[in-house]
């Protein structure tokens, strides 16, 4: 690729964008500039504020402090509406599309060509629809629902959309985190010909090994502050993974030296299919958790880490083929309450959706898996409850006015806690942990790693699975890498590098097919 | 990373501030019934008479058996549409038992039923339906909407089938005596018809089971939060079968309890009752998209809508203008509800 053209105007250029969260400050002078025909790859790790930054430049909520210029003028978008208006569409990971509606109902959603009667000109916007979609050399019927598309030709639907609305800059999120090689394929021919057409793109990624068909330009986030851009340069890759990294490890990561004890944890050959059929979630995994010991488990998205775990806690009974043995003893796992009682605990991935009853209190979520224990005579001893839901405040630092507090109001870091407290209030011999960290602040992090720690001391197995590199590297005993649904690499503590996991993270075809 | 979802965080917590209006806005529905009886009290020459009290309290009986049943189905995120029809049911069945027993063809036999016998028959009615009802949304994962309104029409039916169409009247002074007797070896409270001590006495019940057991917690958690409950390690699909069940066997105790009050099954009773229960219910302060609400609240609202009912006959409101009331009312008490910080959080 071409070194930066500097006598292209600049599209748009956004600097010093700051925003907070309760509890997170997502963006501390984050910015990006994109030009006419290029595509910036904004890189950064989970939490880095990538995703933060979109929704910002996409009018989905505003910023706190920092300045936006569309082709020099400044611009402050209300809503996702006025964004598109002026060029602007966003095209999130997960797609907004009305399952039921026609292929060109979702493109003209809201704004269907009418004839003079005012009702909808159905011939116009199917011939309008064909159009768009041909742009994109998309050979699909606009008359057929969307939710019988595979979910590639969904993603090109939304672009379609995007282009029916003539947009100039195109903001993709990790588009192709569902997609088959193929499918990439169509979505990169679709991209290079957007370039050709002079649309500007951002392109959010964690797949490194993108770059070279479709980048220009590469902009790095961390930590919610911006720390590189320039043109991209295929040899500077290692460069790359430094500056989102880029922080002193030692110094977050806690991690004793304990000398793991007995196997707690078994999995041997584990599957777990799809719902509804076809490419199986994971594929024959086996894996051993010692006493003391924590164990990594590090895969791109969609590698089956989730599911995995989700499946050793007894949630997927249906679609499960494998043995799991606790301590030892085969355990028969067909529901979360068997995985309770056999001593195993998941804190989930999406604390909100899956860990908390978001309008219970501290003590009632805590006690949501244990309630047995603050049960006497077959009723619930509130007093009891609330002792034992301010003994996990305590020892967890959970910072809540009180343990009668709605668990909703408190910030994500202290929801995580909850979340952990609600497992360890079962006494747990096996800990999964999925993403543990997501979203929440350093401190609260540092305050978990230390916590994960000190439960391996005391003798628990721990699981964790994790996208981050660094987070992986730092807290893990042992790591285990997981492709397309296959355990693919073992390392050791100190044996295991950034590279050499990514490498054992890519699924092998497509790594083939790319380079 | 922080999605838009965050930012429909609700704030950090505000510490109660003292004073008269978060105290009218949190008791408001105490209020309410103070202020309806007050104006009652003084509109009227009637309300406080012996007998003007004794009919607000068998009035209300039904209903409460019916809302406090619907509460806990309605924490769970539910809906059960069928209890006007399950309450005619029950009720036929027991008065059907109680008057000419059951009568088995094939074995040439007939089995005579007691009044108490042909009650818990009509009882066991109740938790048969509603063991169809939880079925039908757990095993079958039907909509609760869905699956109730199939049965408001079943249970109907079966009620003309097994009644012919015809009520079945003069069921005997002992089957009459609960919905018309008092308990007047009680110190006191002698002059309580019987139908609101039973009434009252399940209510208390059913209180203690939704606030003080792990199922009521349970029916909390997963109106709350199905997924996170599930995850959890709770029985999603024992916890909402258990609603359904308590709610048709409340329903059927509410059908003995109407039979007896009557001394007469209809194969019309309770038609359109549901709708009462479920206004008591959302008066009551509970969120129809589950896990929020209390048996005190309804109990309450159920009050309110009795006081309500008997207060507009008394001041000779047209039964037409009665309804729009009502109907009013029920609007009001949502809308106050969803303005204040209780329902707020649960719109978002």
């Amino acid at each position: 690729m071409s070194a930066t053209p500097t006598h292209l105007p600049l599209l748009l250029e956004a600097r010093g964008i700051r925003k907070a969260f309760p509890g997170v400050q997502a963006l501390a002078g984050a910015g990006i500039s994109v030009r006419p025909g290029r595509l910036n790859a904004l890189l950064g790790e989970n939490g880095a504020g990538k995703s933060t930054l979109m929704n910002i430049l996409a009018g989905v909520f505003p910023p706190d402090a920092g300045s936006i210029l569309l082709d020099g003028r400044p611009v402050a978008f209300r809503s996702p509406r006025e964004a598109q208006a002026a060029g602007v569409s966003i095209i999130f990971q997960e797609l907004n599309l009305v399952g039921g509606l026609s292929v060109a109902e979702n493109i003209f959603l809201g704004r269907q060509p009418v004839n003079a009667w005012g009702l909808v000109d159905r011939r116009r916007m199917l011939r309008e629809a064909r159009n768009l979609l041909a742009t994109l050399d998309l050979d699909v019927d606009p008359a057929l629902p969307v939710e019988r598309l595979k979910v590639g030709t969904r993603q090109m639907v939304e672009i379609a959309k995007a282009l029916s609305f003539d947009a100039r800059l195109l903001i993709l999120d990790e588009p192709t985190s569902a997609l088959t090689e193929h499918e990439v394929h169509t979505l990169f021919a679709a991209i290079r010909r957007l370039k050709a057409r002079g649309v500007g793109m951002i392109y959010i990624t964690h797949r490194l090994d993108e770059l070279p068909e479709i980048a220009d330009d590469v902009t790095i986030f961390r930590d919610g502050v911006l720390v590189h851009e320039a043109a991209f340069r295929a040899a500077d890759r290692g460069d790359y993974v430094r500056r989102m990294v880029g922080r002193d490890l030692a110094d977050l990561y806690p991690r004793s030296q304990v000398t793991p004890g007995r196997p707690l944890l078994a999995v041997e050959g584990l599957s777990v299919t799809r719902p509804g059929g076809g490419q199986p979630l994971v594929t024959e995994a086996s894996l051993t958790v010692h006493a003391g010991e924590v164990v990594g488990l590090f895969g791109l998205m969609g590698a089956g880490r989730t599911e995995l775990l989700e499946a050793v806690a007894g949630l997927r009974p249906r679609d499960t083929t494998g043995a799991v043995r606790v301590a030892g003893e085969a355990a028969v796992i067909r529901s979360p309450h068997d995985a309770l009682a056999a001593g195993i605990v998941l804190a989930p991935e999406d604390r909100k959706a899956d860990g908390l009853v978001l309008g219970m209190s501290v003590a009632e979520n805590v006690s949501l898996s244990s309630l047995d224990r603050a049960t006497r005579f077959g009723l619930v001893s509130r007093r009891l409850e609330k002792a034992r839901a301010a003994a996990a405040v305590a020892r967890l630092a959970i910072k809540t006015p009180s343990t009668a507090q709605r668990v909703g109001t408190l910030s994500g870091g202290n929801q995580q806690k909850v979340v952990l407290a609600k497992g360890l209030a079962c006494d747990p011999r096996v800990l999964l942990l999925d993403e543990p960290t997501r979203g929440i602040d350093i401190g609260a992090k540092r305050e978990i790693y230390t916590l994960i720690d000190d439960l391996a001391r005391g003798g628990m197995a721990i699981l964790v699975a994790s996208s981050e590199l660094p987070e992986i590297l730092g807290i893990s005993d042992r790591i285990l890498v997981l492709a397309e649904g296959r355990v693919t690499a073992e390392f050791r503590r100190g044996a295991a590098t950034e590279q050499a996991l990514l490498h054992a993270a890519i699924p092998p075809q497509r790594g083939a097919a790319i380079a | 990373m922080p999605t838009p979802a965050a930012l429909t965080e609700p704030p950090p917590a505000h510490t109660a501030t003292a004073g008269l209006v978060p105290l009218l806005v949190r008791f408001r529905s105490v209020f309410a019934l103070a202020l309806l009886v007050a104006f009652l009290s003084l509109a009227t020459e009637s309300f406080w008479s012996e007998k003007n009290l004794q009919n607000v309290l068998r009035q209300i009986s039904v209903n409460l058996c019916l809302s406090v049943g619907m509460t806990l189905v309605v924490l769970t995120g539910g809906i059960d549409l069928s209890v006007g029809s399950t309450l005619a049911l029950a009720g036929a069945v027991a008065a059907g038992l109680a008057k000419s027993g059951l009568r088995l063809e094939r074995f040439n036999t007939l089995v005579e039923f007691t009044p108490a016998g042909a009650m818990l028959a009509g009882v066991a009615t109740g938790l048969l339906v509603g063991l169809v009802n939880g079925t039908a949304v757990t095993t079958f994962r039907l909509p609760p909407f869905v699956a109730t309104l199939g049965m408001l029409s079943i249970a109907r039916g079966l009620t003309m089938l097994w009644t012919g169409g015809n009520p079945i009247h003069d069921l005997g002074p002992a089957f009459a005596f609960l919905g018309n007797g008092r308990l007047d070896a009680l110190p006191l409270l002698g002059w309580l018809p019987m139908l609101i001590v039973v009434a009252g006495a399940l209510a208390g019940v059913v209180a203690v089971v939704a606030g003080h057991t792990r199922f009521g917690r349970g029916l909390y958690a997963v109106g709350g939060n199905e997924r996170a409950a599930a995850v959890s390690g709770l029985p999603v699909a024992a916890i909402k079968r258990g609603a359904y069940l308590w709610c048709g066997a409340l329903a059927g105790v509410a059908g003995v309890l109407l039979t007896s009050r009557l001394n007469a099954a209809t194969p019309d009773a309770g038609a359109g009752y549901e709708l009462d229960a479920i206004a008591a219910v959302v008066i009551g302060g509970a969120s129809l998209s589950g896990g929020r609400g209390s048996i005190a609240g309804t109990v309450l609202g159920c009050l309110l809508i009795g006081v309500l009912n008997i207060g507009l006959v008394l001041l000779d409101v047209s039964p037409y203008w009665q309804q729009v009331i009502k109907g009013l009312v029920i609007l009001a008490a949502v809308a106050i509800d969803r303005a204040t910080a209780g329902g707020r959080f649960f719109q978002d």
